[in-house]
């Protein structure tokens, strides 16, 4: 009898085992909104810049792991996040372009936005340099070189927040480029940068998806470090009173993680081909009170 | 749902307006499309008609493959086109890459597969007695061709259009091989795919009914000449 039941327990733990590991295995959301409701699946729509340079695949799936979440990221233009924020098809935007984002805050469409790492611009140019922009002091008198010059400039022109920097550095610069030879492309900054790279142009880049394409592009930095080449990424909730759909939990969830100490840390130590891409704004300088 | 009609509105304003870049997206799309057209039916037409009326063995292979050819996505003709015409491609010489030239050649390479099996089709559907009674009453070979062709011409403009209106709605070749610059190939397609990135979805749209709208003006054209050659 006592053999029995022991028997009927291992069935059972075998049971339960195969239909535990069955429901684990199983990718539906359904099943993860049982398991943790509250976290589920969160949207987040971001640039290319932090898709493609590999960042959210370090900085993303321990917090996955942690919260037996899932979080879909829709890569796109700051332009389009916005958008989608506004719409309420995603839960919160993780965007560099800080003229666009306190309009979206300000008219209530997003809340508790946090500024939490930057990155920087790089001017890039063809290895031969035709307009000297290498030989001057800073970013605004290269430019100001590159529309002298006879070489070509390409700009976006997406409503991107790579394209919105180009564009007050060319007014700061206070320089118009000809428009025979300004190329203004429709192009995520990948193929941007193709393109500058067959045509022999000058581009303004954000210096991750150039450090991920260096090898296959013509292109060379041409310019110096600069704060007015600072790039700062924020990360905003969408509003949950709009949109109730929202997973709001979720998305203060992720902003707490990554304007967080472990999220920081994680930023801080992203690595690409051995360059240092994004730098934390909210990690304490050790040493620093 | 505040889209829709926003999109209406920004369709007509544009339209109205007489809004330059709207037009001059219109122009490439309409240059390019006609020019790919023009290469496409140059090849497919015969090409289409020498699968259909001449045996020859192989001729069910050719017509599987280019049958085949025609669910090619877009990007990938635009991926191997862009290859071959880069800078370190083996035409890179050229100088043709991000051109409406690029675009056009890309297209045509779309649209031929499509020219052809629709006019191979028409000429098999053709009544065979035309082509035999041409050929007793002394034509050649190729003024008896002529007369099939002639016999399903209604068949062939409902080819040339299918074609065009493939042509001018892909997005993937004038996005690779035109790179959608301004003013010189942005085309209403990739004008699209621009304002939906910068979130501009209203407009987007609006730009998708101008190019309905350009249509139903072609097709209206065709209609007529349609009503000319059944009369």
């Amino acid at each position: 009898m006592k053999k029995r039941g022991k028997e009927c327990a291992d069935h059972e733990r075998l049971l339960f085992g195969l239909v535990a590991l069955s429901v684990l295995s199983l990718p539906s959301s359904g099943c993860r909104q049982k398991r943790t409701p509250g976290l589920a699946v969160i949207r987040m729509a971001t640039t290319t810049s932090t898709q493609n340079s590999g960042l959210l695949d370090r900085l993303l799936p321990p917090f996955e792991k942690r919260y037996g979440c899932r979080v879909d990221v829709i890569a796109v233009g700051t332009g389009k996040a916005l958008e989608l924020g506004r719409r309420g098809d995603v839960d919160l935007v993780m965007v560099h372009d800080r003229a666009r984002e306190l309009p979206f805050v300000s008219k209530g469409f997003g809340q508790c936005r946090i500024e939490f790492m930057w990155n920087d611009f790089v001017l890039l140019g063809p290895p031969s340099d035709p307009a000297g922009a290498k030989k001057v002091a800073t970013v605004l008198d290269a430019l100001a070189a590159v529309a002298r010059s006879k070489a070509l400039y390409l700009s976006r022109d997406d409503g991107s927040g790579t394209n919105a920097r180009a564009t007050l550095l060319q007014s700061r610069a206070g320089v118009t480029f000809d428009p025979a030879r300004h190329l203004r492309v429709g192009l995520g900054m990948a193929a941007a940068l193709t393109m500058a790279s067959e045509k022999g142009a000058y581009v303004l880049s954000d210096r991750g998806t150039f450090v991920a394409m260096q090898t296959r592009l013509r292109l060379e930095v041409v310019s110096r470090q600069d704060k007015i080449l600072h790039n700062v990424y924020s990360v905003i909730a969408v509003n949950p009173v709009l949109h109730p759909k929202v997973n709001h939990v979720g998305a203060m969830a992720l902003i707490g993680y990554v304007t967080g100490p472990e999220g920081q840390r994680r930023i801080a130590r992203y690595r690409m081909k051995g360059q240092a891409l994004f730098h934390p704004l909210l990690l304490p300088r050790p040493g620093a009170r | 749902m505040e889209t829709i009609p926003e999109a209406l509105r920004h369709a007509l304003h544009l339209l109205w307006s007489g809004d330059a870049r709207t037009y001059t997206a219109m122009a490439v799309s309409v240059r390019v499309s006609s020019l790919a057209l023009l290469l496409a039916a140059l090849v497919g037409i015969p090409l289409g008609g020498l699968i259909g009326l001449v045996p020859f063995s192989g001729r069910g292979i050719l017509r599987v493959v280019l049958r085949a050819l025609m669910s090619v996505p877009t990007v990938v003709i635009g991926l191997v086109l862009f290859a071959v015409l880069s800078r370190s491609g083996p035409l890179g010489g050229w100088n043709l890459l991000y051109s409406q030239t690029a675009m056009a050649v890309g297209q045509a390479i779309l649209i031929v597969p499509l020219v052809a099996s629709l006019v191979d089709a028409a000429v098999r559907s053709a009544d065979r007695r035309v082509q035999d009674t041409a050929l007793t009453l002394g034509a050649g070979w190729f003024r008896s061709a002529l007369d099939v062709l002639w016999e399903v011409r209604l068949a062939l403009v409902a080819a040339v259009v299918t074609a065009f209106s493939r042509a001018v709605s892909e997005v993937g070749i004038s996005m690779m091989v035109g790179g959608n610059i301004r003013g010189q190939t942005r085309n209403i397609t990739t004008g699209i795919m621009l304002e939906t990135g910068k979130g501009q979805f209203a407009m987007g749209i609006a730009l998708g009914i101008v190019l309905l709208l350009v249509a139903l003006g072609l097709n209206t054209v065709v209609q007529a000449i349609e009503h000319s050659v059944e009369a």
